[in-house]
């Protein structure tokens, strides 16, 4: 996509997250997770449009988005590993889980692998301490896990990507 | 329309009492509800495909009878997905979609339960009714009373289960003042952690001056490991909604707000839900009921960041702002949110509200200790049998949640301890397993009440590594507002760190310690100020653990990698390669029929070869 495309885009996306709310500066969080929903992260170009909507400054938005966890300024791969860093998860051995995962990937909590598959997160509790260790595949949840199993789901997620680079 | 609720809530109890009796005592009729959780746990393990199932199974079969329904937490978590039968009560734990179509043939059409789906109790008795578990016996619900019997999503349910009969009778029966001395009578404290009275909090916010006040629901349970406040949003949405109402027309507020974590969709979406429903029927808006009293509530989502749970961080978040902590005084209660007086309670305080209103404040002052009243509502978790969320009455033992509800410690193992109050609380040994559960008891032993996040560890876990790991949580929650927080909790985590690769020295506990209080007397919120915790009471009852960590570079339980190594004995390894199959990581090198080796520069330790080798040739 072209340059000018991209920022069309983000500007009528933006426009139309505006539209639901009022116009004052307490509503930032809450257009930021939507913002942070739709594009997967906080591009440099909406914080812009955000600043100048709601009469803030560009230090305050890129303040309160590096504040909180939940909202990034770089894109995340296509698929993100969340591993529950919950303390019921932790004593249940989410740790080692971690370390297989990171070892596997070859890279650290927060980063992207270089092709842009995978991506790794911490979070803390996806509320499923009944199955605990548990980690996710973006909305999917992976229950009772170990570092055997992550490693395993990863092998069938880039043996399915590799058929569906074939097929095209 | 509103004029006329009054009728038209009484028209909806009386249509609606056979279903809330069929749910809660057994009904009569030949009616049968299957219920299925439909909170977070149960979701993860795939409940939303089971109740299409039935719903399509009741279609094929025509059982007009038979109605299939969503329903909040139930409770036993780890035995999810839940389905329950009602009338007749049976209780089925791990069921999956193919298992629906048995469950209709065999026990809806054929009156026989499919006892392979009972749960096995404690006792090693399959048990058939849910009421006949052990994990229910000792327990109490008040708060969530509703969760797992009607259907979130339906305000008729609520409404027949009394839904907003406290609002009725709060706006016809009672003064402002009334209610307040009630709720103070009642001797309700805050469970969001601290417990403070929520009588005089309301009180203080009543009195305060300014045309303006808010109502602020604290929904953002940040507590790792902890999901009472998500299970009563989740399972009963309009008890929180209500008790909001009640308190906006006790202070003299027009607007609530609820603060919540995005992290929670289910919940959000049940409120959003919710929140429609009740503006629909008048119960929130203008002129509610007819009289001249207005209330709104709104949504807002947090976006990860601990520190939004401490009340003044929260109210900062609710502006759009970094959340971090204000100075206190002045507080809330005078100049919250918006600069405007402000009344702050959590979920589960507010859930408590519409009963103590409707069956009175004598009857909810008789349960519980002589300063800590009600019932608590924890997240139990960890290394338990029954991992799941629980509501005792105060006073109830550790003891008795750990082995009585919680059926004991998986594996054969033994109880360490047990942490509650997350990050803030502190880790209770085995020889304080007989406390009485209440916030004096707690506070004495060195831990805290805190939101409700129980824990339990069993003798595999390394007390330092767990309080290296609260730390590390805190230092990277920490807001950095306050330096003592700031830095201190960085430092701490240093020295633990170093504790846990065997580089420490004697200095280092003693260093430890002493920054662990300055930490907690210097910090300006309930953040810092409790942050050092789970330090201080690891170093009080485990001592010996930081010892032999510092002095032997030891570390008993095998967890602290630095100190520890798998090891393959060369003289019982058969070169099968079973291990090297099973490492997640390829660690393991040796050829086939020849003696393994592990690469330590790349093993994590996970102990999958030790489980794997069938001729016990790896230890640690």
């Amino acid at each position: 996509m072209c340059q000018a495309c991209v920022k069309a885009k983000i500007e009528s996306t933006l426009q139309s997250i505006f539209s639901q709310y009022p116009p004052t500066d307490d509503y930032l969080i809450m257009i930021l997770n939507d913002v942070q929903e739709h594009f997967g992260y906080i591009p440099v170009y909406a914080q812009e449009l955000i600043a100048r909507h709601l009469h803030v400054s560009m230090a305050h938005v890129y303040g309160v988005i590096t504040f909180y966890s939940r909202f990034s300024l770089k894109p995340k791969g296509k698929y993100i590993i969340s591993v529950c860093m919950g303390t019921a998860c932790f004593v249940k051995g989410s740790k080692t889980l971690m370390d297989g995962l990171c070892q596997k990937l070859n890279i650290k909590p927060g980063q992207t692998t270089p092709d842009g598959l995978f991506s790794i997160d911490e979070v803390r509790c996806v509320g499923a301490c009944g199955l605990a260790p548990v980690f996710m595949v973006n909305d999917e949840v992976y229950g009772k896990a170990d570092a055997t199993m992550v490693s395993t789901t990863i092998d069938a997620i880039r043996a399915k990507e590799k058929e569906s680079a074939h097929a095209e | 329309m509103p004029n006329n609720l009054r009728s038209k809530l009484a028209d909806i109890r009386a249509k609606m009492a056979p279903v809330i009796n069929l749910r809660n005592k057994g009904g009569t009729g030949n009616e049968i509800h299957i219920l299925v959780c439909h909170g977070t746990g149960c979701t993860s393990s795939k409940s939303p495909a089971l109740i299409t199932k039935f719903r399509e199974l009741v279609e094929e079969y025509h059982l007009e009878n038979v109605r299939v329904i969503q329903t909040g937490c139930f409770g036993l978590c780890s035995k999810g997905p839940v389905v329950i039968i009602r009338p007749d009560d049976t209780f089925y734990s791990h069921v999956s979609v193919d298992d629906c179509r048995e469950i209709i043939e065999n026990h809806i059409i054929g009156k026989q339960p499919v006892s392979r789906l009972l749960v096995k109790d404690v006792t090693g008795l399959m048990v058939r009714r849910l009421n006949d578990l052990s994990f229910y016996k000792k327990q109490l619900r008040i708060a969530l009373k509703n969760c797992g019997v009607i259907d979130p999503e339906n305000i008729d349910e609520y409404i027949g289960a009394d839904g907003y009969k406290a609002l009725e009778k709060c706006l016809f029966e009672l003064t402002p003042t009334q209610i307040i001395d009630q709720i103070r009578a009642s001797g309700l404290r805050g469970r969001g952690g601290a417990g403070f009275p929520t009588g005089r909090k309301w009180a203080f916010t009543a009195a305060a001056k300014g045309d303006i006040k808010y109502v602020v629901c604290n929904a953002d349970e940040g507590d790792p490991g902890a999901f009472m406040d998500r299970s009563i949003l989740e399972g009963d949405p309009h008890c929180v909604l209500e008790a909001m109402t009640i308190a906006g027309y006790a202070i003299g507020a027009t607007k609530g707000f609820i603060y919540i974590r995005a992290e929670y969709p289910i919940a959000v979406a049940r409120l959003k839900v919710a929140l429609k429903q009740a503006r629909e029927y008048g119960l929130l808006g203008e002129a509610i009921f007819g009289t001249d009293f207005s209330f709104d509530i709104e949504i807002r989502l947090g976006a990860g960041a601990f520190v939004c749970g401490e009340e003044t961080a929260l109210l900062e978040s609710i502006e759009g702002k970094r959340g971090q902590p204000r100075v206190k005084p002045p507080f809330p209660a005078q100049s919250g949110l918006f600069g405007k007086p402000t009344l702050i309670n959590n979920v589960e305080t507010y859930a408590n509200i519409t009963k103590i209103i409707l069956y009175g404040y004598d009857w909810f002052n008789a349960i519980g200790t002589a300063t800590s009243k009600g019932t608590k509502v924890f997240a139990l978790g960890g290394n338990v049998n029954n991992i799941g969320l629980v509501e005792v009455p105060m006073g109830t033992t550790l003891r008795e949640i750990v082995y009585d509800i919680g059926g004991g410690i998986p594996g054969g193992h033994q109880f360490k301890a047990a942490q509650t109050g997350g990050p803030s609380g502190g880790c209770i040994p085995a020889e304080h397993i007989d406390t009485p559960i209440d916030y004096e008891s707690l506070m004495a032993i060195g831990s805290m009440m805190g939101s409700g996040g129980l824990i339990v560890m069993d003798d595999t876990k390394c007390m330092v590594d767990i309080a290296r790991f609260y730390l590390e949580f805190t230092v990277a929650e920490s807001c950095g507002k306050c330096t003592p927080c700031r830095i201190g909790t960085k430092r701490m985590l240093e020295i633990l760190e170093r504790i846990c690769a065997g580089k420490a020295n004697g200095d280092d506990i003693y260093k430890l310690e002493k920054l662990a209080n300055v930490v907690k007397h210097a910090s300006i919120c309930g953040l810092g100020q409790s942050a050092p915790n789970p330090v201080l009471s690891t170093l009080k009852y485990f001592r010996d653990e930081y010892n032999e960590h510092v002095y032997h570079h030891h570390c008993a339980t095998g967890t602290c990698k630095a100190l520890t190594t798998i090891q393959i004995d060369p003289l019982l390894c058969k070169g099968c390669g079973l291990c090297k199959r099973n490492c997640p990581v390829n660690a393991i090198r040796g050829e086939t029929r020849q003696a393994h080796h592990i690469d330590t520069s790349i093993c994590i330790q996970c102990g999958a070869c030790m489980a794997a080798c069938p001729f016990h040739a790896i230890s640690r």
